[in-house]
Parts: C-alpha cells; sequence; structure tokens
C-alpha cells in the first residue's frame, strides 16, 4: 500500500506513506457488530414513530392551545406560552431527521468498509497537444467563417446585436416615473396639527413643558361626503413618510430660535418633522432635560431647542421645522409647508431646496 | 464478521429485472462511463470539510421550506381588513402581504414552523457560507487551481445577502417596512442617479405600491436560480479538481486519500442533510424568530426602538452608525457621502477584496504551481493575519450594528460608544494583523522546536552531577511529515534584487513596478521561519538518538508517561 516517495532536496522527512489500517471493534467483535447495528435499526424505528405523532399531533392538537404558559394575562404578567401545535410538530418533525441522520451516520462510520482509497491526481491543464489541436480548429473556424476577411458583414451584426442592448433598456422605462421633486408635503397653510392616533386638533393649554407629542396632518383624518378617508392606502402611507410631525413644549427661555424662526413656535411649543434626514426612520425617542430629540436607528441626534441642529449621528441636515400658529378656535395649526426638505437627501435636493426658497422668499 | 451472503446485484432478482431499464438508459445516456468515473470517487475526510456542507443543505431546507411558503404567501400590497385568528391585530387594515404572513403563522397548521424554519435556515446558510469561506481562506484551498470556484464562492455570499434580505422584506411588517426605508435612504443616496432608481425600483415615491412583488419576484425566482446555478457549477469544479487534503502520511499534492463516495461519503453527506434539516426544525419548534405580529403593520411614522437588521447586514447597518456626517453640494446636486459611502462602500470593497485577494496573492509571491495540500495557516502569518483584521474589522462594524442594544444593556453612553469604534475600526486591525503574525510565527518555531527537539516526554532526567532535564523522544514519522508536507520553503529574497539599469546601463523599464513587487514581497515573508532542512533533521535525530549520556533507554514503542509518573508501554 504504501507508495514510497523520494526525499526531495527541501523535504526535511520522508513521506512515511499510509499507514496500515486500524481495525474497528465492530470489525473484529460479532457482538458488538451486532449491537451496533441494533441501535441504529432502533433510531430509524423511534424517527417512524415520531412521524405518525406528528401527523397525530396535526389533528389533534388544538391552534389555540398554549404550552409552558405562566403568569395570568389579566394581570399583565403573563410570559412563555408557547403555541404547542408549533412545539409538537417541530419536536416530532426534528427528532425524526435528527435519528435519521444520526443513523444513517453511524452506519457509515461503524459498519461500513472502512478502507481508505488513493486516488491519483492529474494537472488540470490540458496537454499541449490538445491545445494546439484546439488552436487549429478555432483558426479553422475563423478562417472558414471569413470574419476576418469580412469586416462589413462582421461590423454591421455587431452593431445589429449591440442595438438589440436598447430595446433592453427602453422596456425597462415603466418601472416607474421619472423622479419629480420631493419638496412638497400635504402640509398648508392653516391645516390644523393632530394627535396621530385619536385624530384629536392640540391645543396650546394641553401640552406641558416637556412633552412630546406624535402628531400628523389634520387631512389624514377627514372623510368625505360617503364617509370614505380623503387619503388612504397608498397615497395615505407615502404622505405619512414625509409629513408626520412631532410637537414638543419647551420652556421658551431655553429655546434659542434662529434668524426668522422667532415667531414659528407657541409659547415654547415647536413642531418638527418626524422624519430623519439621515435614511428616513421616524425619530422618536425624546430626552426632555437636554431636548435632544434621537433617531433610534442610527442613532442620529437633533437638538429640538437649538432648530433641530444635528449634534452626533450620521445625519447631516438639520431636522426640517414647521412653522405654527393658533387658528381661530385656539387649536395649532400650521403657518406653510416645511420651508425645508424633508426626509433623506437625494441627489437633486440642492436643487429642489434652492427654488423652494425662491418660492418662499426664505433663506434657509 | 459477518458471513459472506452476499449476491451479486446483477444476480439478484431485482438486478435482473432492472438489467433491462438500465441498458436502455445506457444506450441513451452513457451512464455508464460517467459512473465508472465518479461513483467511487476518493474524498479526504476532515471536520473542516463539513461546514460547505452546512450551506448546501440549509440552501436545500431554504427550498423545500420556501416552496411550503409560498402556498398561501400573498406578495400583495393591496389594503385588506385582517380577519384571521390573530385577535389584538383583527380588525386592522394592512397589505395582503402582511395578512398573508399572519394566516400563515396562525391559521395554517406546521405554517409558524415553516416560516420559522425558513427563516433560521436562512441566517445559517449565510453564517455556514461565511464560515466555510474563512475555512478556504485560512487554509489557502483557494490557490491555483481553485481561484474560480472561490470567485464563485463570493458571488454566492453577496446574493445570498440580497436573497435574505429581499426575504426578510417580504412580510410587510413595521421592522421590514423600516429595513426597505433605511434601503430607500441608501438608493437615494447613490450619486446623480439616486433619485431615478428610487423611483423606478419602488415605482414612484417610497413606499409605493409594487416593492413588494418586485422583491418576491427576486426572492423566489431570479436570485434563487442564480444561487442553483452557482451552487451547481461550484459543486461541479470541486468535483473536477478534487477536494483538497490536509497534508500527511501518503498525502501528497499528487493523490487524495480518503473514503469513496458509494456507499461512505453518500451516508455520511446524505445522513448530515438530515441532521441540518432536523437540527434547523428543532430550533424552528424551540426558538422564536421574526415575531411578525408583534411588529404590527408598516407605518412610515413608527417604529420600534432597537430595530436591527438581520446579522448579516449588520456590518452595513454598523458602519452607516459610525459613519460622520458627511454630505457635499457639487453642481447643484447634493452627494451623500455619509449613507452612500458606508452603505454600498463598505461591502463594496469586501467583496471586491475577497474576490481579487486569490489573484494579488500570487502576484506577490509569483507562485504558479497547482497546490492541493492545505497550507497550516501559522505557515502563511501574513495571509492569517490579513484574515484575522479582516474578522477584527467586520467585528467591529456587527458591535457598531448593535451599538444601542450594547449602551441599554450594559449601561454605556452610546456616544462613547460610537467615538471609540469609530477609531477602533482603524486601530483594532491593525494591532489584530500585529499579534495574529507574531502568534503564527512563535507556532512556527513551536513546530521547529518539535521537529528538531523532539517531543517532551514527561521523563525527568537526573544527572550524574545533580542536575535534572527532561527527555525528549523524536516525533513519530507521520506527525513530522505532517508538519513539514505542505509547509512552502521561504524564497530567498535577497537573490532577487531589482536594480534600476542592467550593467550596461539600461533602463529598467519595470522597475517600479518589480521594486513594488519585491517590497510587497518582503512584507508577505517579513519574520516567517523557515522549516529545518535535512541537515538540521539528521543533526536532530543523531542528537536524540545518542542515549549515551541517558541511564535508561527508550524504546521504540514508549507512549510517554502516564500522570503517576509510570512509561506506558504499548
Amino acid at each position: 500500500m504504501t507508495t514510497e516517495i523520494e526525499r526531495t532536496p527541501g523535504d526535511p522527512v520522508a513521506d512515511p506513506g499510509l499507514q496500515p489500517h486500524q481495525y474497528r471493534p465492530q470489525d473484529v467483535d460479532g457482538a458488538q457488530e451486532r449491537r451496533t447495528e441494533r441501535q441504529i435499526a432502533s433510531m430509524f424505528g423511534l424517527a417512524t414513530l415520531l412521524l405518525l405523532g406528528f401527523c397525530v399531533a396535526y389533528f389533534t392538537i388544538d391552534g389555540d392551545m398554549r404550552i409552558f404558559a405562566f403568569g395570568d394575562p389579566a394581570e399583565g404578567n403573563a410570559f412563555g406560552g408557547w403555541s404547542a401545535q408549533n412545539f409538537a410538530f417541530g419536536t416530532t418533525l426534528g427528532g425524526a431527521l435528527l435519528l435519521i441522520g444520526i443513523g444513517i451516520i453511524q452506519w457509515a462510520k461503524k459498519l461500513m468498509g472502512d478502507h481508505e482509497m488513493v486516488e491519483m491526481r492529474h494537472p488540470v491543464r490540458s496537454s499541449d497537444g490538445d491545445r494546439s489541436a484546439v488552436m487549429a480548429d478555432i483558426n479553422a473556424g475563423i478562417q472558414e467563417s471569413g470574419i476576418g476577411r469580412r469586416p462589413l458583414i462582421r461590423n454591421s451584426l455587431l452593431g445589429a446585436v449591440g442595438a438589440m442592448g436598447l430595446p433592453a433598456i427602453v422596456l425597462l422605462r415603466d418601472l416607474g416615473p421619472l423622479p419629480h421633486s420631493q419638496a412638497e408635503t400635504v402640509w398648508k397653510k392653516g391645516m390644523r396639527v393632530v394627535n396621530d392616533v385619536s385624530g384629536e386638533p392640540i391645543k396650546p393649554a394641553d401640552l406641558e413643558v416637556g412633552q412630546l407629542v406624535n402628531a400628523e396632518p389634520a387631512i389624514f383624518f377627514e372623510t368625505d361626503d360617503e364617509g370614505h378617508p380623503v387619503v388612504h392606502g397608498h397615497d395615505l402611507l407615502a404622505a405619512k413618510a414625509k409629513a408626520a410631525v412631532i410637537v414638543v413644549r419647551m420652556r421658551p427661555q431655553d429655546i434659542t430660535p434662529a434668524k426668522g424662526r422667532e415667531n414659528w413656535g407657541v409659547d415654547g411649543i415647536l413642531c418638527y418633522s418626524k422624519i430623519c434626514t439621515h435614511v428616513g426612520c421616524p425619530i422618536s425617542l425624546w430626552e426632555q432635560q437636554t431636548h435632544h430629540l434621537l433617531c433610534p436607528c442610527h442613532q442620529s441626534t437633533f437638538d429640538l431647542a437649538d432648530n433641530g441642529k444635528v449634534i452626533f449621528g450620521p445625519a447631516v441636515r438639520s431636522l426640517p421645522q414647521l412653522p405654527l400658529a393658533v387658528d381661530g378656535e385656539g387649536y395649532l395649526v400650521a403657518v406653510s409647508d416645511f420651508p425645508e426638505i424633508v426626509a433623506p437627501s437625494y441627489p437633486e435636493l440642492a436643487r429642489d431646496q434652492k427654488k423652494l426658497n425662491e418660492k418662499t422668499g426664505g433663506d434657509a | 464478521m459477518s458471513q459472506n451472503t452476499f449476491t451479486r446485484v446483477e444476480d439478484s432478482p431485482t438486478g435482473k429485472k432492472l438489467a433491462g431499464p438500465v441498458g436502455w438508459l445506457d444506450d441513451r445516456l452513457g451512464l455508464a462511463a460517467a459512473g465508472k468515473k465518479n461513483l467511487r470517487k476518493v474524498f479526504p475526510e476532515h471536520w473542516s470539510f463539513m461546514l460547505g456542507e452546512i450551506a448546501l443543505w440549509s440552501f436545500v431546507v431554504l427550498l423545500l421550506t420556501g416552496v411550503f411558503l409560498t402556498l398561501w404567501f400573498d406578495p400583495s400590497m393591496a389594503e385588506v381588513e385582517y380577519t384571521g385568528s390573530y385577535a389584538p391585530l383583527y380588525g386592522i387594515d394592512m397589505s395582503a402581504a402582511y395578512a398573508s404572513t399572519l394566516d400563515i403563522s396562525f391559521d395554517i397548521r406546521g405554517g409558524l414552523l415553516m416560516r420559522q424554519i425558513h427563516h433560521w435556515a436562512a441566517l445559517l446558510f449565510v453564517a455556514a457560507m461565511i464560515v466555510h469561506m474563512l475555512r478556504v481562506f485560512f487554509t489557502g484551498a483557494y490557490r491555483k487551481p481553485r481561484e474560480i470556484n472561490w470567485m464563485i464562492g463570493v458571488g454566492l455570499l453577496a446574493l445570498g445577502m440580497v436573497e435574505g434580505f429581499a426575504g426578510y422584506s417580504l412580510p410587510d411588517d413595521l421592522l421590514s417596512g423600516t429595513g426597505l426605508r433605511f434601503v430607500d435612504g441608501l438608493i437615494r443616496s447613490i450619486p446623480l442617479v439616486g433619485s431615478y432608481l428610487e423611483f423606478f425600483i419602488f415605482g414612484g415615491e417610497f413606499p409605493g405600491e409594487i416593492i413588494i412583488p418586485r422583491l418576491y419576484m427576486a426572492h423566489i425566482l431570479l436570485i434563487p436560480a442564480i444561487l442553483l446555478g452557482l451552487i451547481g457549477a461550484h459543486m461541479l469544479l470541486l468535483v473536477y479538481h478534487k477536494h483538497t487534503q490536509w497534508p500527511g502520511a501518503g498525502r501528497t499534492n499528487e493523490n487524495v486519500v480518503g473514503y469513496p463516495m458509494l456507499p461512505v461519503y453518500m451516508a455520511k453527506a446524505g445522513g448530515f442533510f438530515f441532521i441540518v434539516f432536523g437540527f434547523l426544525a428543532l430550533m424552528g419548534a424551540l426558538i422564536q424568530i421574526n415575531p411578525v405580529w408583534a411588529y404590527g403593520p408598516y407605518n412610515p411614522s413608527e417604529v420600534t426602538a432597537g430595530s436591527q437588521p438581520d446579522w448579516y447586514m449588520g456590518l452595513s447597518e454598523g458602519l452607516v452608525r459610525l459613519m460622520p456626517p458627511l454630505e457635499t453640494t457639487w453642481f447643484n446636486r447634493t452627494w451623500t457621502w455619509s449613507v452612500f459611502l458606508p452603505g454600498v462602500g463598505g461591502l463594496g470593497v469586501l467583496f471586491t477584496s475577497l474576490a481579487l485577494w486569490p489573484f494579488i496573492e500570487r502576484w506577490i509571491t509569483g507562485d504558479t504551481r497547482e497546490h492541493h495540500l492545505l497550507e497550516r495557516p501559522r505557515n502563511a502569518p501574513v495571509r492569517t493575519a490579513l484574515g484575522a483584521a479582516g474578522i477584527t474589522a467586520y467585528v467591529v462594524g456587527l458591535i457598531a450594528g448593535g451599538n444601542d442594544i450594547i449602551a441599554l444593556k450594559f449601561g454605556l453612553d452610546i456616544f462613547a460608544i460610537t467615538w471609540v469604534l469609530r477609531f477602533g475600526l482603524f486601530i483594532f486591525p491593525v494591532i489584530a494583523f500585529i499579534v495574529t503574525k507574531r502568534i503564527c510565527i512563535s507556532l512556527q518555531r513551536k513546530d521547529n522546536e518539535t521537529l528538531t527537539h523532539g517531543w517532551e516526554t514527561g521523563v525527568i532526567d537526573r544527572s550524574p552531577d545533580g542536575g535534572y532535564a527532561e527527555r525528549h523522544a523524536p516525533l513519530p514519522d507521520t506527525a513530522a511529515y505532517a508538519l513539514t508536507g505542505s509547509r512552502e520553503r521561504l524564497p530567498e529574497l535577497e537573490a532577487e534584487t531589482v536594480h534600476k539599469s542592467d550593467a550596461y546601463g539600461v533602463r529598467n523599464p519595470d522597475y517600479r513596478k518589480q521594486s513594488f513587487r519585491q517590497k510587497m514581497r518582503k512584507f508577505y515573508y517579513d519574520g516567517s521561519v523557515d522549516k529545518p532542512t535535512s541537515h538540521d533533521m539528521d543533526h536532530a535525530s543523531e542528537h536524540l538518538a545518542g542515549g549515551g549520556e541517558h541511564p535508561v533507554v527508550l524504546g521504540d514503542d514508549f507512549q510517554g508517561v502516564s500522570e503517576t509518573g509510570v512509561p506506558r508501554v504499548h
């Protein structure tokens, strides 16, 4: 069995060759062999039983049944409570699969022949003869096709095949509309700022100092004459992705409004976009004491007392602020749409912001 | 020993019946010629060769459970009112995709199990691919002639990650919607064409109404088809090249030693499929994953604190979190580097350097031989150290991806963690490189020490003048060969100095390229210890065999000393 390999000049130790085969207990002891056989067969038998158990569980266990449930849901301290179905299906199926797998591998390791075999490798590269034969064939093919001698045919064909790329690209045009300015949201002058769950309008007196309210434009809760929501479905989601806001009340002396923003709040109540300027997560972690708002996705942190400036994290642009006022009935309303573009940056943002500034006459 | 009652297949009753049909098939397909070559093909054995198999079998489990899920999943963003059996969400408007995911979880028996197995299998698929790739990297198994298979593997890993992301975006719950929102921000950040890509991919403004059907197509048709094709190519090349093996007695670069495919490997690999599937089924039964019903339907104005992507997206997520703010306005356009660089650039750099590494290494070492013997990581110190540096950077990214969770659980300041990791991303890999390289070199020295001075027997000799010394015994040939067999001799670097011009003053046109390569080669081999020469070994064996100074001669069958100090003899 051993193949003597010469000690090459660089090799300090000669290859001792394959070592003699080591017998397993099962190879030399008939009783051991039969015991192993029984062990493996019982694994397969048990697997069959588990699979039958799976079928029984499928037809007998109710979908609502829970196991390992502790505590009382009424007292709010419930925990655990696995689906009995899921537990029974998974353990029977998983157990059966494991037993089958372990049994087969036991069989291979303990009982199947375990003589090591040697196979020689051959260089991957083809022989020189094969290589030159292929080159000869390729040359014959090129010569007979005349692709080198007939540039007119060759080039016009290349042109035609290349032109096939055009329909392939053009066909993708209707994947979506061309991008339009993303500067506008549904906010407009006089629209009420309402609670995002109840849809109730907000009065300045409803807010205490330090309080934060998640809010939305009133249009999300308006219905038409037949009682259907004005904005719904995908339009609602798309509008929410830009128009969601937060309303916070701080002590007026803590706020340092930028030039031109002095009258954007009402008694220390300010309204900011809820959509992070980084990649658009809704921002919700409010630190009362520091007036910081932290985005839960990538930890961009904005100072709401200082015009929504970024004080930490990967966001670059300040959180856009929505100018607030109070309407005739004493409810908070928007003075205009956002003067700054909401949501994550996109390539045309600089252009769109410039246009927006020209429209509003602002210099934000 | 079992009694010999073996009947040849062609003589058995079934064999006689089958002879006709099999002959018919062979007449048309020529099966015997292919079978002759491959049925008893030899595969070498080592536990680390099983890692790729885990990935393969996870993929099969993904196909099986995935087909089951498609029978009920409705990839539509149309708004429906939920009327299924999960009471907390009853009557709420949601997308059909989310409602059908809830149905699979609560109203289809076994649906939850299949969903959980599918998700666990996806995590295992990517994890097994990465660990398998590390095995291939650290043992140099990607070297010639296997570079193409390495690149296929890199492609599989990249596609596997995209496939996983597309998959966990499908349920349209609050968490997956937040993930899509991130991807939307990432697409927007692509310079110049970002808005166009966003509007084309989402069919308008985010979130639109078509992204989930499109992701579904990618998830169940486009990407799996490519994955399947690449896996097929990966396996074919594996069979064609024959598996690499560890050096050892009788195992050379020219042969492959192991067990035949039929029956041993067919049984072992086939049995292993059941084990992987069984393990995943138990995980699906016992460990909850992605409880979408707890998150609620997607709403772009809500988010749960601690939102995390699946683990393999953690690197991208972490790099995005670590990136300091950076945005420029050039040519009236906004260039959002703080999202684009870490989000697209991080993985881009990783996959590009992985794909190119075999060629870079080959260019540095100038090694054009075929390698079928695996290299121990210690014997390629710079490669191993680079791998360790890469892993370190990856882990820094992963930690950064969970910096909010870490801050919360350990009561640390999130800004402090972020700053430490911002610097750590560049400093820790350098430390890991230096430490790993030194460890490798020390291990090489230790190997040389064991080879030339033998192994420590635990027998203490007292010399006539009262000194004590431990006896060393020569290493058995098999062990010594395993240590030296695949260890490369170091090239003689000084011999190939690059000159600016030759002896006649003719300028060397490739001087800069050659001297850069020379520098890289010095860097690559710097500090490596060569294996002992034949002369060293002869000298050492003389020394070890010369029992003159030892009062007791240890026989050839000496096997070490037991805990009580009695020599063990076989």
